[in-house]
């Protein structure tokens, strides 16, 4: 779902970049101090979640389950039953940037522990789909941009096709072919790490990034052939300027700002998408545990996970949405961009 | 005021020849439409001209190849794949269209307000809509599972919310341009009410582009739910959906069966191509148009 969200993102942020009127450095105090502001609301949703199910929180966060006097009390203890609910969210927050995310109730053991055991495996599933992303995408568009024809057009159309494909679908699909009835890749586990990692995670992460590739190359061919059309390089062409300085000079140079910007938010956007993948291919990172904690209500952890998640993400965006402003001459903070 | 002078010339309905949805889409924008219009035709009717129940189960028939009983064969329990696929098609659309019609309910009004009371009910909207969108829907519905327990009602209901930022940011910078024009000045000189210029003026003036975009938010929420019901969170069995049969298929594939879980997907990606050209087209459409 990321890739299309994504250009609506870029989209509105055009909106909103138009509205510093200021230098850099109020900038980049307006856009943390909107970081700052966006993280408290998620964070505020993340732990009022709580408050949200049926019954009482206590009676939540137990399930049913039969514990034990001590545990109960020790429930209490840790999300401050005792006190009003935003000294709660307050205590719980504090508690949150020392690192303590509370303790796991089926596993009884800290939940920053249980997370660090498996936050590699997400880490690297994702750092695999986004090189992924940007060689596949970035390569594919641009031939497709530069050189026009049947064969450009062929894998634009497949582009547009594998866009249609949901992340779970493209996994059971090369899970089949791959793993199952050819057998060149394993269909499940993270391996022993090192090249067998990547082995491991060679399926997951195509599963993972193909939506995002074929946006990425969409996006670069329609940029790439909107350059080549625009009259300063029609005009190099008439002069006689050799090809390839033109295109690196003038062609790749324009279009590289917003596609790397939009790229930027297609791999930030893989997060969620990971979830599933992770699920289907059993890889013990995040993401399953996530799956595996709702399933057996394990809240604590849950909200661990999910407050990890939105938080990357709003981070991830941030740092994009600036590098963007700060990176390309042509945004003046002072003016109004295009 | 020049304002009466500019009134006669602002853009009126009236003044655009009468065309019907279709038009200006191209020959893949109409395809898809068809194809869309077919699928709904499946999930209205299908259920009732099905070849087999849907749900019956009969474990010697498990895995049973197509034949002419059972066009695309069985699955694990013995039910009829071909007819699961026709019953799961109705879940599959309504699901998606519960979102797709409370997101966008939801955004228009949002992107609305904000437009027209500016100043602060703007600003604290934007950040409400921006800190929503730090929440993916998968996450969103992920979050519902864990609150509610499984099931469509809360699955859609946070993707409604997850996906209310997208319209109401399109609405409100598309009607924040037709705001600034000079005949929402003048309606507003003649004493017009907010409620009335921006319900009976700005909003049929950016229906257009809210109908494309929804109509891109249906293919995503198409694929949230299929997801989340291929994980289990979304429909439960025994109804048949098109998501959960693909998870249902997954044992089938470790055993070499993979035709309920392709025959599914199939069916998904169709869909969702169907639906996103569509809207692509009607937001090429409506760009070219304003």
């Amino acid at each position: 779902m990321t890739d299309t969200s994504s250009t609506r993102a870029i989209a509105t942020r055009k909106v909103s970049r138009t509205a510093s009127l200021a230098p850099t450095g109020a900038f980049l105090a307006r856009r943390v101090g909107g970081l700052l502001g966006t993280m408290f609301v998620a964070s505020f949703v993340v732990f009022g979640a709580l408050y949200l199910a049926p019954g009482s929180p206590l009676s939540f966060l137990t399930q049913g389950r039969s514990v034990t006097p001590e545990a109960i009390a020790q429930l209490e203890a840790q999300y401050h039953l005792d006190q009003p609910f935003f000294m709660q969210y307050l205590i719980w927050l504090g508690g949150v940037f020392k690192g303590d995310l509370g303790s796991s109730i089926i596993f009884g053991d800290s939940v920053s522990n249980l997370l660090s055991q498996r936050i590699g495996n997400t880490a690297l599933l994702l750092l695999v789909a986004a090189v992924l992303v940007l060689l596949v995408g970035l390569a594919v568009g641009l031939f497709a941009g530069l050189k026009p024809g049947v064969f450009s057009e062929s894998v634009m159309v497949a582009a547009t096709a594998a866009m249609a494909v949901p992340g779970f679908v493209a996994a059971v699909v090369l899970m089949l072919v791959f793993a199952v009835q050819l057998g060149w890749f394993p269909s499940y586990g993270m391996g022993d790490g090192g090249f067998d990692s990547i082995w491991h995670l060679t399926l997951p992460a195509v599963a993972l990034a193909i939506t995002s590739i074929a946006f990425v190359a969409r996006l670069t061919q329609n940029a790439i052939r909107s350059e080549m059309r625009a009259d300063h390089v029609q005009t190099a062409i008439s002069r006689g300027l050799p090809y390839r300085f033109i295109v690196q000079r003038h062609v790749i140079r324009n279009a590289a700002m917003p596609v790397l910007t939009a790229a930027g938010l297609t791999v930030a956007g893989l997060i969620a998408g990971s979830v599933i993948i992770e699920q289907i291919f059993q890889l013990g990172g995040l993401g399953q545990f996530l799956i595996d904690s709702v399933q057996k209500k394990d809240f604590p952890v849950v909200q661990a996970i999910c407050l990890i998640y939105v938080a990357t993400f709003i981070v991830l965006n941030t740092l994009i949405d600036i590098a963007y402003t700060l990176l390309d001459p042509r945004v003046s903070l002072g003016k109004k961009a295009s | 005021m020049t304002t009466t002078s500019i009134v006669t010339q602002a853009p009126s309905k009236k003044m655009r020849p009468r065309l019907s949805f279709i038009s200006g889409i191209g020959l893949t924008g109409q395809i898809s439409f068809w194809v869309i219009i077919a699928v709904a035709l499946i999930a209205a009717v299908g259920p009732y001209i099905v070849p087999a129940d849907p749900n019956a189960v009969d474990l010697e028939y498990a895995y049973y190849p197509p034949s002419q009983w059972f066009w695309l064969g069985t699955d694990a329990s013995g039910r009829d794949i071909f007819s699961r696929l026709i019953v799961g098609s109705r879940t599959a659309l309504l699901g998606p269209l519960a979102v797709v019609a409370m997101a966008t309910v939801l955004g228009t009004v949002l992107g609305l307000v904000a437009v027209w009371f500016g100043g602060w009910v703007d600003a604290l909207i934007v950040r409400v809509i921006d800190a929503i969108f730090a929440f993916p829907g998968i996450l969103v519905a992920i979050l519902a599972t864990a609150l509610f327990g499984a099931g469509l009602p809360a699955a859609t209901i946070a993707l409604s919310i997850a996906y209310t930022p997208y319209i109401a940011r399109i609405v409100r910078s598309a009607a924040l341009r037709e705001r600034n024009l000079p005949y929402i000045s003048a309606l507003q000189v003649q004493g017009r009410h907010g409620f009335a210029i921006s319900a009976r003026h700005i909003l049929p003036n950016v229906s257009g582009l809210i109908v494309a975009n929804a109509t891109l938010c249906f293919g995503l929420a198409l694929i949230d739910l299929a997801a989340l019901s291929f994980i289990g969170f979304g429909v439960q069995p025994p109804t048949a959906d098109w998501g959960a049969m693909v998870g249902g298929g997954m044992s089938g594939i470790l055993q070499g069966e993979p035709l309920e879980a392709i025959a599914a997907s199939v069916l998904i990606v169709i869909t969702v191509a169907a639906v996103n050209t569509l809207g692509d087209r009607l937001v090429q459409r409506s760009e070219s148009r304003a």
